[in-house]
């Protein structure tokens, strides 16, 4: 009731009158009852609880409504929060969807609600590992989305199991989590990029992009990744979905230009216009001179360069547009203009995409107008353009305009002078100007048709055409006067501030060839002074200077009047000027000196503005990023580096073919020795580091202190020895070979062998896993927070126990530092202690039409797969006629992982014989559905398996069996006390009817009234521990310490039923 | 300290009233007040196109497209090609198109699960996972009538269980085991003619875009090749990902393996060496007089070069200047409709018969007092031409290997107008 108040309280505090409303809303079809005049509160917290409820209850379908309406609360924006509890407890539901939209809501809320989500890890720990790739990626998917930091550690166990998963879809998924686990812990970096390292080799092309994603946001700098991979990234990207085609393509792009020489330097001049690419090709050609030696393209950039050129084809406009940044950053010059036309298409595409095509092709245009000057008829616009399309194909017709086709484009302006949107027509006033500076040819022309304007009646466009006027006259100063004067009529009926402040300072600058009119316009301006715009007084007080300068005679009073206006003006830059203006040409005693400079400080001449397009330097960013879309540098942009003087060592892209897994390195020594002097004399000429990290014999410098850093103990450094012993005698100060050594025990890294890993990476994950115990031990106080990171790593040990090869030597060595003990005496699986004679019915004759099976658990460790329970099938022919060909057919669920027997081709009359196969229950008492058939007919049957043979017996001590138990505290243990039947107290009958229940190992116990069982689950080998301590009355207490903790209280149920009763 | 991730972090929907209907969040939650710079921007822009598709914001980006009147609205916190993004919204949007049919808030409002479930599927941490169509339906199944009753009544779901079959195989564009009792392949090569024509009726600009969209029904694993008569015609193509690009580079041939279903196999554009042949004409006489507070507006249309083949569907669009206060039109076929409101003149003419050409005669009536407006407005065409394609553009052969059956094959061709304005 509490809760509830505060709840109230809450949401009338936040007093969001219409989020009440609309509550009471959706409340309406649950309900409709509820008065309105009731207090509409009451009945939001009416739905909350009912959702609740819902929640809680035992319908699958109330339960997927009821998500259902929580995730439309989460895609309005509302606070579902206080629902966590009750949600959260769904996560292991079978049914597909909810559990879907569970995850939604975990992932959106967990981060708020830290300790509650810790609840749901356990259940994406077992997903993780289940036999459907679905399951287990996206059981990663919601892990790696949960942004609690607290949990770091298991999602790196998570992230490095999934990079070796069968399924290429689960490792695209693992790729996708490095990214989120880096944003979530920055410290993780170093281990990540191992992962990556390890992705980076995938050969599968869903991989791919996802990694490259990864590389780009954790490691972009870390070029020498790439090497090996290089020419693979190149092979498979045309195969590569298409997201990951512009990632890949943008890297590639970045690793190329630190990699292979400049292709521009052979081509000389150009017939573009240009200073930059003038200024390029300069400094390469001293280059050449140096070099002398012409230039060759290195096979790997070509190799680029085709293998990316099919995808200008691409149906994706963002893989066109990261294809035609490539080239024009990459290609030779004369081979971009193979992305014209491909960059025109996508103009064809919707309002966005022309947007940004446009922005690219307008920065290109500016370098390479021959590019796209035969498609100048598609940047016409239309009248339905948007205001920004239109202004963006203006600038780029500009940009296009030569002496050829001036005329056609003028004649395209002359419509858009008179469009309707006003700000369009004033761009294309400005783009006129330019053409007009551009090309010298066209200057009085344009001239000409914007003093037209200047009566036109839209005062944008005249006040446009006057400040370009202004711009045009400048260039051009001679025989003009007669605009001038025009626009010195017009002045009245201007009012655009900008407009009448060109005027003004057009009439001062050109006062000698306007000696009448603008001494008048002064008197104007005296008269309006106060009323104008800052902009405007400025050139008023300017105009004044400059007529008091050259006609002192008719305006000297009304320039010290408005001197004056402006001495008490209240804008301080006018009172500032006015009083420099009088300094400066006012002669008086003090300031002599300067005023005699007046004349020529005023009246200089001054140079023609440039009217330059606002695209003349975006170049600087690359092509197709958002820096350059919005012209700025956005966080995260890398720089493109300028190409390499000399091109870094080629032979680092080599890779051998084939490569046995444990190839010696002699063989590579020799292959390799030739690249090896060219290293060395390139590294002595450079002594950039970037460079440096880029060849081979870094590489292996890199590799080596990598390992060495991993490792840091003898044992490591043994190992290494070893394998690359041979090699070091063959050439010693050959770094290839030590590279390939290196490399080849890097990869014997990755093939986890047993013996000489657990050894060789005890010391990072020393490291780890202390990280890992201080994480859980003060920074969290709760208790099942602690008890989950047990969990893991007591889960992992016993993996590690059962040489489960996917797991990663992480766990393995932290297992050993946890419990060394253990690994002494690893925990085996004994023979069951009991077996129970009971079969059940499989299949009875009357159903089976005379064909009768029977089933029973052996108890014993299945041979087929060490997951799987194995069950003895035995099946009677009770008819007159030899049943043909026993065997399983359809089963259900389709992902039952199951093994089944060979078909019995005859069971004679009256016969039986006995089968076994294995089923993997996954530790549930799911019923595993198949189905028999013969020949003929086909039935459906079904295994349900008690929960005590999804165990099997393990043998340990005492000893172990408290310091695991001690591991499986908290909610991983369930305990009942029982009243016992009076025959059970010796040890004998509580051994038995325990073995009965479950196949457990006895565990040798030292006291009397203590007895302990242990167990390992059959699927995912979690150890169940029980023990059962006597006490007086005849009372008995059983604890059951799992992991599993749904079996763990199944179990209990069991055994507290057979321990009373028997 | 969060380090700026990469790719898409949130999306918001935005109706054109500027109210957030939805919000998806990829990575940690960003605060919808983020959307104030985008509703700024709305505010600020004459029309909801003239929206910037890019705004900076001090921490963040808004990339945002507009369709069928929503603003789909992408938070970005770093350096990310723009064109991946808006590529991206897109194909939201086409996606809630083929689930939905069509892609409106009352859709999507309607649908609010399935659009989480899709959002979720086609985007992990910000960067795309499943976005073939294919793929999705196999995940989420498409919301029917039928299926909503049997799952309410049954309790399955539309989730699917299996990780689709497309995601690992070469071939991700196609599910296994397609089945049909009727195999049928039925191809539309539908073009587009973009065109500006000026005053006096002369051709500014004219330029013809092409697709093939196919629906493609058939049973197992079909290979098509699909050739041409004149294959020269098409100057620059884009393909759907299954088209073997070698093989097109080689021979002219368009050799795939087709999606399950309705897709977009090729678009093209035919060289500009060839001059299009505009299929009509427009007379006009739109005038308005210094002084009077009355408009003349004549307009006629008529075919023109359309080998024999009829205009339909012809429908006449115009913005007015603003000055326009009304128009009082008579037209000889069809109806017509202005909106007073935004100056919009719409005409719906129809077929044009050759015999009897359309016309639309009248007076406007305009603001009086006013000065007479600039520029005399454009008008939009839009007509079809059913089983011609005007670029001359024939498919030869349809072949299929690596199945048995007989399929039914269908090639049907019509031409359109895209971008098609006349100058006044």
């Amino acid at each position: 009731m509490l809760s509830m108040s505060t709840n109230n309280l809450s949401y009338s505090d936040q007093g969001g009158t219409d989020s009440a409303v609309e509550v009471g809303q959706e409340t309406t079809p649950t309900s409709s009852n509820a008065g309105a005049g009731f207090g509409l509160f009451s009945v939001d917290f009416k739905k909350n609880e009912d959702l609740k409820e819902m929640l809680e209850s035992n319908k699958e379908s109330l339960k997927l409504e009821a998500m259902k309406r929580v995730v439309g609360l989460i895609a309005k924006g509302k606070n579902a929060s206080e629902l966590f509890p009750a949600v959260v407890k769904n996560v292991a539901s079978k049914n597909i969807e909810l559990k879907k939209l569970v995850y939604v809501y975990l992932v959106r809320y967990a981060e708020e609600q830290q300790d509650l989500a810790l609840l749901s890890i356990s259940t994406f720990q077992r997903a993780l590992k289940d036999p459907n790739q679905l399951i287990r990626a996206s059981a990663l998917r919601v892990l790696s989305s949960i942004r609690v930091p607290i949990i770091v550690p298991i999602m790196m166990l998570a992230i490095k199991e999934a990079a070796s998963d069968m399924s290429p879809y689960v490792r695209k998924t693992s790729a996708h989590a490095i990214q989120k686990l880096y944003s979530l812990d920055q410290d993780q970096k170093e281990l990540l990029i191992e992962v990556i390292e390890k992705l980076l080799k995938d050969k599968s092309t869903l991989v791919a992009g996802s990694v490259v994603m990864a590389f780009e946001e954790v490691c972009p700098d870390r070029i020498d990744l790439i090497h090996k991979n290089y020419r693979k990234l190149c092979n498979l990207l045309v195969d590569v979905e298409e997201w990951g085609q512009v990632v890949i393509i943008s890297m590639l792009t970045r690793y190329a230009r630190t990699q292979f020489t400049n292709p521009w330097k052979e081509e000389g001049v150009f017939d573009e216009r240009n200073e930059r690419a003038f200024y390029e090709s300069d400094e390469e050609k001293t280059r050449d001179e140096t070099e002398a030696k012409p230039y060759m393209m290195d096979p790997d950039h070509r190799l680029l360069l085709r293998n990316t050129k099919p995808l200008l084809q691409s149906r994706n406009t963002a893989v066109v547009m990261s294809v035609a940044q490539l080239y024009w950053h990459l290609a030779p010059k004369n081979e971009v203009s193979i992305i014209t036309k491909s960059l025109v298409r996508l103009l064809r595409s919707h309002r966005e995409v022309q947007y940004i095509v446009l922005q690219n092709i307008a920065t290109m245009s500016i370098q390479r107008k021959g590019m796209f000057e035969p498609y100048m008829k598609s940047f016409y616009v239309r009248s339905t353009d948007a205001t920004h399309i239109k202004s963006l194909k203006l600038e780029i017709l500009t940009s296009l305009a030569n002496e050829a086709n001036i005329s056609t484009i003028l004649r395209e302006f002359q419509t858009y002078v008179k469009s309707q949107d006003k700000q369009f027509a004033a761009g294309t006033i400005q783009a006129i100007g330019r053409c007009a500076t551009n090309i010298s040819e066209v200057t009085d022309t344009c001239l000409n048709g914007l003093v037209l304007l200047l009566s036109n009646r839209d005062e944008t466009v005249v006040a446009e055409s006057v400040v370009v006027i202004r711009k045009l006259l400048q260039i051009q100063p001679t025989q003009h006067s007669d605009i001038i004067k025009h626009m010195a009529q017009l002045f009245d009926n201007i009012t655009v501030p900008m407009a009448r402040a060109s005027i003004l300072w057009l009439m001062g600058e050109y006062c000698e060839r306007v000696p009448k009119i603008a001494p008048d316009v002064l008197r104007k301006m005296a008269k309006s002074f106060t009323s104008e715009e800052d902009i405007v007084k400025l050139q008023t007080v300017n105009l004044a200077a400059k007529l008091y300068l050259t006609n002192s005679k008719q305006t000297k009073l009304l320039t010290q009047y408005i001197l004056n206006l402006g001495k008490y003006d209240q804008n301080y830059d006018i009172r500032d000027r006015t009083r420099f203006i009088r300094q400066l040409i006012v002669p008086n005693d003090k300031n002599g000196a300067l005023s005699k400079y007046a004349h020529r400080i005023l009246l200089a001449p001054k140079p023609a503005p440039v009217l330059e397009s606002a695209y003349k330097d975006r170049d600087r960013y690359q092509l197709g990023t958002l820096s350059h879309t919005i012209n700025t540098k956005a966080s995260g942009y890398l720089e493109l580096s300028d190409w390499p003087a000399v091109a870094p060592d080629q032979s680092v892209r080599n890779v051998e073919v084939i490569e046995p897994e444990w190839a010696p390195s002699l063989g590579k020594t020799g292959k390799s020795k030739p690249a090896k002097s060219s290293d060395d004399k390139f590294y002595s000429d450079s002594g950039e580091e970037e460079e440096e990290k880029g060849s081979g014999s870094s590489s292996s410098e890199d590799g080596s202190s990598s390992s060495s850093e991993e490792s840091g103990s003898d044992a490591e450094s043994h190992v290494q020895k070893n394998s690359s012993q041979s090699s070091e005698e063959s050439d010693k100060s050959s770094s290839q070979s030590e590279k390939s050594s290196s490399e080849s025990d890097s990869e014997k890294k990755e093939r986890k062998t047993k013996t000489p890993l657990q050894k060789k990476t005890v010391k990072p994950t020393a490291k780890d896993s202390r990280y890992l115990m201080k994480r859980a031990g003060p920074t969290s106080p709760k208790q099942h927070t602690k008890t989950i990171f047990v969990n893991v790593i007591n889960q992992h040990s016993v993996l590690q126990t059962f040489s489960y090869s996917h797991w990663s030597t992480l766990c393995v060595s932290l297992f050993t530092q946890l419990c060394p003990l253990s690994l002494a005496f690893p925990l085996q699986v004994s023979g069951p202690a009991f077996v129970p004679e009971k079969s059940h019915d499989l299949l009875h004759r009357m159903t089976g039409k005379g064909l009768s099976a029977q089933y029973q658990f052996p108890r014993q460790p299945c041979l087929y797969q060490p997951t799987m329970v194995s069950v003895q099938i035995s099946l009677t022919n009770t008819t007159d006629h030899p049943l043909e060909q026993i065997h399983i057919g359809d089963r259900s669920p389709t992902g039952l992982n199951m093994h089944c027997f060979n078909t019995i081709e005859c069971l004679e009359p009256e016969a039986s014989v006995t089968v076994f196969m294995g089923i993997d229950f996954n530790d549930s008492t799911q019923a595993a559905n198949f189905q028999l058939c013969t020949k003929e007919d086909h039935f459906s049957v079904s295994i349900q398996p008690a929960i005590g043979e999804l165990l099997l017996p393990i043998t340990m001590t005492e000893l172990d069996f408290r310091k695991e138990k001690g591991k499986l505290l908290g909610m991983n243990e369930s305990s009942a006390t029982i009243t016992m039947a009076a025959e059970n107290m010796t040890s004998q009958p509580i051994s038995r009817p325990v073995a009965t229940v479950a196949n457990l190992g006895v565990v040798p116990s030292s006291q009397g009234n203590v007895h302990r069982f242990a167990g390992k689950t059959a699927s995912s080998r979690a150890v169940v521990l029980v023990t059962v301590e006597l006490r007086e009355s005849s009372t008995a207490l059983i604890t059951i310490n799992t992991e599993k903790s749904v079996m763990g209280s199944m179990l209990l149920r069991d055994l507290k039923l057979a321990l009373a009763q028997a | 300290m969060q380090f700026p991730a990469k790719m898409i972090h949130s999306l918001f929907l935005v109706n054109s009233s500027g109210d957030i209907f939805l919000e998806k969040h990829w990575k940690s939650v960003v605060s919808r007040s983020v959307c104030d710079y985008f509703f700024e921007a709305q505010e600020r822009a004459s029309e909801p196109e003239n929206v910037p598709p890019v705004i900076p914001t001090p921490h963040h980006y808004l990339i945002s497209v507009l369709r069928h009147r929503i603003y789909f609205v992408a938070v970005i916190q770093s350096e990310v090609p723009p064109l991946f993004v808006i590529e991206f919204l897109h194909r939201v949007v086409d996606t809630f198109q083929d689930y939905f049919g069509v892609c409106t808030e009352a859709a999507i409002k309607d649908n609010v699960v399935v659009v989480y479930e899709l959002l979720e599927e086609m985007l992990d941490n910000g960067f795309p996972l499943a976005t073939e169509s294919n793929i999705l339906k196999e995940l989420i199944k498409p919301p029917t009538i039928l299926r909503t009753v049997v799952n309410t009544i049954t309790g399955s779901t539309n989730v699917g269980e299996q990780l689709p079959t497309g995601q690992l195989s070469v071939v991700p564009w196609r599910r296994t085991g397609v089945k049909y009792t009727n195999n049928e392949a039925y191809f539309d090569v539908v073009e587009e003619i973009d065109a500006i024509i000026d005053k006096s009726g002369s051709t500014i600009t004219a330029e013809i875009q092409g697709v093939i969209d196919a629906c493609v029904k058939l049973t197992g694993m079909p290979d098509l090749t699909l050739s041409f008569m004149n294959p020269r015609l098409l100057d620059d193509v884009s393909f759907h990902p299954c088209v073997r690009f070698k093989r097109w580079e080689a021979e002219r041939i368009l050799s795939f393996i087709p999606p399950d279903g309705n897709f977009r196999l090729l678009s093209y554009h035919v060289s500009c060496q060839n001059l299009v042949a505009i299929p009509v004409y427009v007379k006009h006489n739109i005038t308005f007089r210094e002084g009077s507070s009355q408009g003349r507006f004549e307009l006629t249309l008529g075919p023109k070069q359309t080998m024999g083949k009829g205009l339909e569907a012809v429908l006449i669009s115009s913005q007015l200047p603003r000055g326009v206060l009304n128009t009082n039109l008579n037209p000889s076929q069809g109806t017509y409709n202005f909106d007073p409101v935004t100056k919009l003149l719409s005409w719906d003419v129809g077929k044009i018969n050759p015999q009897k050409l359309p016309s639309l005669k009248g007076s406007m009536s305009l603001q009086a007092g006013a000065s007479k407006p600039d520029e005399n407005p454009t008008i939009n065409i839009q007509f079809k031409i059913q089983q011609s394609a005007l670029s001359g553009l024939k498919v030869n052969r349809l072949d299929m290997y690596g199945e048995k059956y007989k399929p039914f094959k269908g090639i049907k061709y019509m031409t359109k107008a895209g971008k098609f304005q006349v100058r006044t």
